[in-house]
Formats: C-alpha cells, sequence, structure tokens
C-alpha cells in the first residue's frame, strides 16, 4: 500500500515538475504511436474500403485473414520486423534496426489490421442501398467512397482509438525493434519495464500512470470528436 | 471553399503525419552508430548510464545499448549484428574468439557473485564456504532454487556451480526458471521465497526494495569477469571496426577505469564493479 500510494505522489510530482526525462520519454511515445496509428489510418481505411466495396473471390477469406491480424500478438511482429531488418537480413541495408523507425513500422503493422478489420465492417455495415443511391445522384466512384467513408466516420474514429490504444500500450515488438535505448528509442512501456527490473518501483508505477493518462487524454479527445459529430 | 472543406481533413491529417516524421530526428549517419550488446546486470545497476554519455560526448559516436543475457548477446555478435560486446561469461567468450566471431577480448572488471535467500533461511546455507556444498544443501532440503534460465552469463556460473555440485536439477519441483534479467529474476525469487545466484552489482542496487540477504559469498569460484570483446569486422563487413575499437579503448582508459572503481560508493558504502583492465585473470580475487 505504501509503495503505491509512493508511486502517485512521484508520477505527481514526475508531472508537475516537468522532469525532461520523463518528458522526452512520453514525448516519445506520443510521437511513435502517433506516426504508426497515422500510418495504419491510410493504409488500413483504403485497404478496408477496397475490400468492403468489392466483390472478388476469395473475399471471406481476405476478410478472415484481416480478422486474424486484429489480434496479430505484438511479439511475433517485433520476431518478423526484427529479422526483415537486422544487418544480414533482406532489408539489412536500410540500417534501422533500433531505431524510431523501426518502431514505428512494427506498430504500424500492429496497428493496420485493427484499423482495416473496423473500417470494413464499418463500410459493411451501411444499408447497401446508400451506394446505389448516391451514384444515381450523379457522383464519380471517388466521389462515392468519400461519401461513405464519412458516413461511416463514428466507428472510424473507434478504429484510431483502438489502433492507437494498441500500440501506445504494446512493449513486445517496441523493445524487440528499438532496443529500449536511452534517450532514443527508450518510451513508456519499455521504460516502465526497466525500472522495474531496476527495483525503481515507484518510477515504475509513475511511468505507468503516465501511460494510462496520456491514453486517456488521447481516448478522451477523440471521443469528444466522434460524439460532438454524432449531436450534429 | 467548397474544395477547401472536402480536402480539410485528409490536408489536416498530411500535416500532422508530416510533423511527426520531421520530429523524429536521425542521429546520425550509419558511421557513427555503435550497437553495444551488454548484459543486463550492467544496466541494471545503473554504470552504464554513467559510462556511455561520457563516451559519447569525447568521442561522438552514438552508442545502441541492447542489454540482453550473455547468451544472446554471443549469439548477436556471431551474427554480426551487434559490434562491441561487454559481457561476463568467460568460457563462452573464449570459445567466441576462437572460432573467430570476436577480437581483441578485454578484462574490463570484475564484481563476484552471491548466493542470496530469504533471512530465515530453510536450507540452512548462511556461512556455508564453498558454492557448490551450499547448492547441495538446498538441494537436499528441496528449497526453492531460481534459476535465470536464459543462457546468461549468470545463467552460465550457475550451471558450472551445480556441475561440481554433481546434482541435475533440471526437472527438479524445487528448480525454476524465470527466463528474465537480474532484476526481474531477484523480484520473482523475493516473492517465492527462494534461492538464487546473484551478481553483486544488481543484488545491491536493488537491495532496497528486496528482502533478500546474502547467503553464500567469497568463494573463489564467485568472480565474476567482465570482458569487453569487438565483433570481428573480416568476417562481418557491416560491423562498425573502428567505433567499437574506440569504445573498447575507452573502456580500458584511465578515466573510464576510475569512474567504474568509483561507481556505487556514494549510494552503497562500497564499489559495485573493481575496474581490471590490464591484469590477468590467473591473478584477480588474490
Amino acid at each position: 500500500m505504501d509503495l503505491i500510494l509512493q508511486g502517485i505522489i512521484k508520477a505527481f510530482h514526475l508531472i508537475v515538475s516537468f522532469d525532461p526525462e520523463v518528458i522526452s520519454i512520453t514525448w516519445l511515445s506520443l510521437k511513435i504511436s502517433g506516426t504508426a496509428t497515422l500510418i495504419s489510418l491510410f493504409v488500413g481505411v483504403s485497404v478496408g474500403v477496397a475490400v468492403a466495396l468489392n466483390d472478388f473471390f476469395g473475399k471471406r477469406l481476405v476478410i478472415s485473414i484481416i480478422n486474424t491480424g486484429m489480434g496479430l500478438p505484438p511479439v511475433v511482429v517485433g520476431l518478423f520486423v526484427t529479422i526483415m531488418i537486422w544487418r544480414s537480413g533482406p532489408f539489412g541495408f536500410l540500417e534501422i534496426l533500433y531505431t524510431p523507425y523501426a518502431m514505428i513500422i512494427a506498430q504500424a503493422v500492429i496497428a493496420t489490421p485493427i484499423v482495416m478489420g473496423i473500417s470494413l465492417a464499418a463500410i459493411q455495415n451501411l444499408p447497401p442501398n446508400l451506394r446505389l443511391q448516391i451514384l444515381s445522384l450523379g457522383a464519380s466512384r471517388l466521389q462515392m467512397v468519400w461519401v461513405l467513408v464519412k458516413e461511416s466516420r463514428l466507428p472510424l474514429l473507434a478504429a484510431v482509438m483502438a489502433g492507437f490504444g494498441g500500440v501506445i500500450s504494446e512493449i513486445g515488438a517496441s523493445i524487440m525493434v528499438g532496443g529500449n535505448i536511452k534517450g532514443y528509442t527508450r518510451v513508456l512501456t519499455t521504460a516502465t519495464v526497466m525500472e522495474t527490473g531496476k527495483g525503481n518501483f515507484d518510477l515504475a508505477i509513475a511511468l505507468a500512470i503516465i501511460l494510462l493518462l496520456l491514453a486517456f487524454t488521447i481516448n478522451f479527445l477523440l471521443t469528444q470528436i466522434q460524439q460532438r459529430q454524432q449531436s450534429r | 471553399m467548397k474544395i477547401w472543406s472536402n480536402i480539410k481533413r485528409p490536408f489536416i491529417f498530411a500535416a500532422a503525419f508530416l510533423f511527426f516524421i520531421s520530429a523524429c530526428d536521425l542521429n546520425g549517419s550509419g558511421q557513427k552508430n555503435i550497437i553495444l550488446v551488454t548484459t543486463t546486470s550492467t544496466q541494471d545497476s545503473g554504470l552504464l548510464d554513467v559510462l556511455i554519455p561520457l563516451f559519447e560526448k569525447n568521442t561522438g559516436y552514438f552508442v545502441k545499448t541492447i542489454a540482453v543475457g550473455s547468451g544472446q548477446a554471443m549469439a548477436m555478435g556471431q551474427k554480426g549484428e551487434a559490434d562491441v560486446m561487454l559481457v561476463h561469461s568467460p568460457e563462452a567468450e573464449k570459445k567466441f574468439v576462437e572460432e573467430g566471431y570476436g577480437v581483441n577480448r578485454r578484462l574490463i572488471m570484475r564484481n563476484d557473485f552471491i548466493i542470496v535467500g530469504p533471512a530465515d533461511d530453510s536450507a540452512k546455507i548462511k556461512g556455508v564456504k564453498s558454492s557448490a556444498e551450499a547448492l547441495k544443501k538446498i538441494a537436499e532440503a528441496c528449497a526453492l532454487f531460481v534459476s535465470r534460465g536464459d543462457y546468461s552469463g549468470t545463467h552460465a556460473k550457475e550451471k558450472t556451480l551445480w556441475k561440481q555440485a554433481e546434482i541435475n536439477p533440471d526437472g527438479q519441483r524445487w528448480y525454476q526458471e524465470t527466463g528474465l534479467g537480474m532484476g526481474q529474476t531477484l523480484n520473482v525469487v523475493a516473492e517465492k521465497k527462494g534461492y538464487t545466484l546473484a551478481d553483486r552489482g544488481t543484488y545491491l542496487a536493488l537491495k532496497k526494495t528486496i528482502p533478500l540477504e546474502i547467503l553464500v559469498e567469497g568463494d573463489a569460484m564467485l568472480l565474476n569477469i567482465y570482458h569487453v570483446m569487438e565483433v570481428n569486422s573480416k568476417m562481418w563487413p557491416k560491423v562498425n571496426a573502428a567505433g567499437a575499437r574506440a569504445f573498447a579503448d575507452f573502456m580500458v582508459s584511465k578515466q573510464a577505469q576510475e569512474i567504474i572503481g568509483k561507481f556505487g560508493v556514494d549510494e552503497f558504502g562500497s564499489p559495485l564493479f573493481f575496474p581490471n583492465a590490464g591484469k590477468k585473470v590467473e591473478d584477480l580475487g588474490k
């Protein structure tokens, strides 16, 4: 009980005193996971919409694969990304192992199927006649897609939240491809594990609380946007 | 205005994307990066947090420290995925150099291993002089022994000790493996009230939070020796040989050795590591 209290006090202290190390770790977490989420948003929504709107052979198989990907274990992604980008791997020439870029790639791979799966379901959930209606009003195919995406913006925002929540709290891939290098690839989750290993439980609790606050703040802001649009 | 409202959102996304990308700076070119693989004990004790910033300031290199068990560290070196290694698994290191993967193996520092356990000490090993004898007693009492189980230097040492005690602990009910680093393993041991082999540095660094006591120490078998090795760049052309050499040279330099000798004195009353650069392994502990 004492320890938890100490952790909370320490967290408060670290936040209000703008501890430079904690700030930089938090900022890095935000940058890496934010970028990864944005990438996954572009890829996920476009592929998700394309699959939802087109009928082709093997569509159910593709959807099953995407849905499986939504539960892709981060350590599996971490392992494969590591193998791809280490010096002797096929993408070794890029020399990006143990850099923030590698972490962005790994996290984007984790988040993309989540965004893809949710946006696919969102588009499929729209009334099928809506498409015909839009087209009959003289819209081009691209305009039709744009209207559909706009129509499903609520679940799409949920997809962003799910994707971001998945990668900001993820550790397996981050520690494998990032390496937890101080001031460079050390993010909130990897720092928490390391401080636990060092026996600095108060600092670990503090970092964990900051992580929770960060996730909450992002989701709160996104929810604000989502709900405001709904009530309109 | 109509067009703007249509492209507004993607535009904002693109702007944010560019912002995020630009905010991630590349730390120099490849030639300035060094990948150092080292053991969890040097990171968990905090020693590297003191040494590496100094090295970076002195030379302008950027060190990517990857803290893993000595076993994994050497596996990475073997594949040329690392440039320089700071490890403590002498037998495996010798083999590593003989097989041509590593060059320039140099002694850096030592501390010692200790056997730690709960204060009530159900296996009654406190004060036993020989570490193998102590392990025998633990086995006889069927007291819980927690192993790192991760092919780290500490794990290698532990296996040597079991061999000396002529006991095969694998699969025994009282023998558990964590597969974690030293710090985390000590936390597990403290929680389960078991025994384990630990390096003194990590134990001292964690002592304030874990109720474990040093039960066996001082045995010559328990010496813990750290060497620095450069990965052979003839075998792996991508290895940053110059950077590896610079780091190894720094570790044996007078400046680094002095810092190692003083590290931990303020906090723990005694140093966590003893600098030994330039000495012979055979002369240690005498």
